[in-house]
């Protein structure tokens, strides 16, 4: 399959106990494994199953995804930083595969 | 002796006869009660109550591949008014479960989004469980103009 590559937007600053909005996106099929190919068989499921977001090593948001999250899965959440630092994103695919992501914000 | 034109008519409505295909077996879809089934696992049983909710969910869509949901709880995230989880279910997908967002204190706001698969009209619901052990639910009806689970 193409290329899975994870884009993220996290402002790069914030006044500390600011409540930053984060918005994440992952190139990804998501074969929901309700497809059928041409031949009638069908297609297994291949889908991006868990999200998680971390700030300095502390977990900040995940999500558990079924099927019905569609293509290119898209997440929109909040976090609330104190202290400069770094976020880690990680998403888990069926198959094993597990993309990461990081950003860093500067707390003033 | 050649095949004349009536006979060869005669060969393919035959052979018309036995290409008969059989009815492909529909795949089961998920239901109000496939819903309530899986609310009860996190409710465990207590019936959540409404209102604190909101779910943000388009009126109509016209592509059930891409629908923009949003959830959020008014709560301050702090102590017991803390929000672990906000679960996202549709009763008309072949699947219930669409979504679970799991929060933390530092996400500072139980608010999120994302886009999911709608295969027809159907309720979306979602319920949120707080810290407290108290489920709060919000339902929405969206209108599917072309549905979005392939099959």
């Amino acid at each position: 399959m193409a290329k899975v590559k994870p884009r993220v937007k996290v402002p790069k600053t914030a006044s500390a106990g600011e409540v930053i909005t984060i918005k994440t996106l992952i190139s990804h099929k998501m074969e929901s494994g309700q497809r059928k190919d041409s031949d009638g068989n069908a297609i297994p499921r291949q889908i991006i199953n868990k999200f998680t977001a971390e700030f300095n090593g502390q977990p900040v948001f995940s999500a558990d995804i079924h099927p019905a999250v569609s293509a290119n899965p898209y997440l929109e959440f909040t976090a609330k930083v104190s202290e400069s630092g770094k976020f880690t994103f990680t998403w888990v695919d069926d198959d094993g595969s597990v993309y990461t992501d990081e950003q860093e914000i500067a707390v003033s | 002796m050649n095949i004349n034109r009536r006979q060869a008519l005669t060969l393919s409505a035959g052979a018309a006869l036995f290409a008969v295909t059989g009815m492909s077996a529909g795949s089961a879809r998920a239901d109000a009660a496939a819903v309530d089934k899986a609310m009860m696992e996190i409710t465990g049983g207590a019936t959540p109550e409404e209102g604190k909710l909101t779910l943000n969910a388009p009126e109509i869509a016209e592509n059930g591949n891409t629908v923009p949901i949003g959830v959020s709880v008014d709560s301050a995230m702090e102590g017991d008014d803390m929000v672990e989880s906000i679960t996202i279910f549709a009763e008309g997908n072949p699947e219930p479960s669409v979504i679970t967002f799991n929060f933390t204190p530092m996400s500072g706001e139980a608010t999120a989004s994302t886009r999911m698969r709608l295969a027809k009209t159907q309720n979306v619901v979602a319920l949120a469980k707080m810290k407290d052990g108290k489920t709060y639910m919000a339902k929405s009806e969206v209108k599917v103009t072309i549905g979005g689970c392939g099959g």
